[in-house]
């Protein structure tokens, strides 16, 4: 067994922001290089935490949520993987398997934000599998940690997104 | 932590792709994509299963292309969609299976013209997109169900979360067959 955290950030309370470099190959300190949640007040943001890139899991998580980008945007909404991956690995990663979507690196320090989100496992070093739905005012409205072997689906997603749209 | 109970959020209907009796007392559906790896693997155990169960299992396919990923997997679903118009569904399904590595605009051609499917009439459907919207219905109704990557299989509703490994499967069918 390995330790899992107390459970995610509860629904209702204000995401915690961040700013986390893109996982496309770039390195510096160019802002154009980092993804800020700030920034996305006004559009849904579903954060995906999971623990690596190549692992057969992830790998079929982030896929179908890579599939469902024009979905997820049909309800205002982007959803942005995040990994202790480094930079060039998230972009191995996405070209092998021609995914466009976006992955942050929480490398440095390492599962900073992860932490913040309730989502880092200490005794393995990785990401949780942690989903979040966060609103357009920044708040989350849908919070889950997956056990670490089990792909969670979007089901619950969508569930979540049409309930803010319906609101 | 256990994992969620998901179900069918799509019931199945005289509009699947289904082989085996309706009146069957165990109904394996499966939502996969052509152009998986995994799939492919999946596709003679499910043959072997449907050998062993005979009569007392009906199988249904859905198709759950993860079209980003795999570059021919919509393409290769809506060939299968296409040749069902000619009475030949599972004949292209268990071609475009056991060609994997072959799944372009050609070798889909080519596949139809060995079912003896009218070439040109089936490039124009393929090239229109014509069964692009069913597809898509299917992949939603898939994810609406918890389907979470390929294969996925629901036995009698219910999705499977084990290994579907030939003796895995067969003991699940078995187990709510209630009858072995």
């Amino acid at each position: 067994m390995t330790s899992q955290s107390a459970g995610p950030l509860p629904v209702n309370s204000t995401a915690p922001d961040f700013s986390l470099p893109k996982g496309d190959g770039q390195l510096g300190a160019d802002p154009s290089t980092f993804w800020h949640l700030a920034d996305e007040r006004g559009k849904n943001v579903i954060l995906a935490f999971y623990p690596a890139d190549w692992s057969p899991v992830c790998g079929s998580q982030i896929a179908l949520y890579n599939e469902l980008i024009p979905t997820f945007a049909e309800y205002n909404a982007e959803v942005i993987g995040i990994s202790v991956d480094g930079t060039f690995c998230h972009k191995a990663f996405k070209e092998h398997n021609n995914l466009s979507i976006e992955l942050l690196c929480d490398f440095e320090p390492k599962g900073k934000t992860a932490k913040l989100y309730s989502a880092y496992n200490e005794q393995l070093g990785l990401c949780e599998r942690a989903i979040y739905v966060i609103d357009a005012q920044g708040i989350i409205r849908y919070s889950y940690i997956s056990p670490m072997g089990v792909n969670p689906g979007a089901k619950e997603i969508l569930e979540t997104l049409q309930e803010i749209q319906h609101a | 932590m256990l994992s969620r109970y998901y179900s069918l959020s799509q019931p199945v209907t005289s509009d699947d792709h289904s082989q085996g009796p309706d009146n069957a007392p165990v109904t394996l559906v499966e939502y996969a994509d052509y152009q998986c790896p995994y799939c492919g693997q999946a596709h003679p155990i499910v043959k072997q299963i449907q050998a062993h169960f005979g009569d007392s299992l009906r199988f249904v396919f859905r198709n759950f292309p993860l079209a980003q990923m795999h570059v021919h997997a919509l393409k290769a679903a809506e060939a299968a969609e296409i040749a069902r118009e000619y009475g030949k569904f599972w004949a292209m399904h268990d071609l475009l299976y056991e060609h994997q590595d072959r799944l372009d605009r050609t070798s889909l051609l080519g596949y139809a013209r060995q079912l003896g499917i009218d070439e040109s009439e089936f490039a124009r459907k393929l090239d229109a997109d014509e069964k692009a919207d069913r597809i898509k219905e299917e992949f939603m109704g898939g994810v609406n169900s918890g389907v979470n990557g390929t294969p996925s299989f629901f036995i009698n509703g219910v999705k499977y979360e084990n290994s579907w490994d030939y003796e895995s499967l067969k003991e699940a069918i078995a187990l709510s067959s209630g009858s072995r």
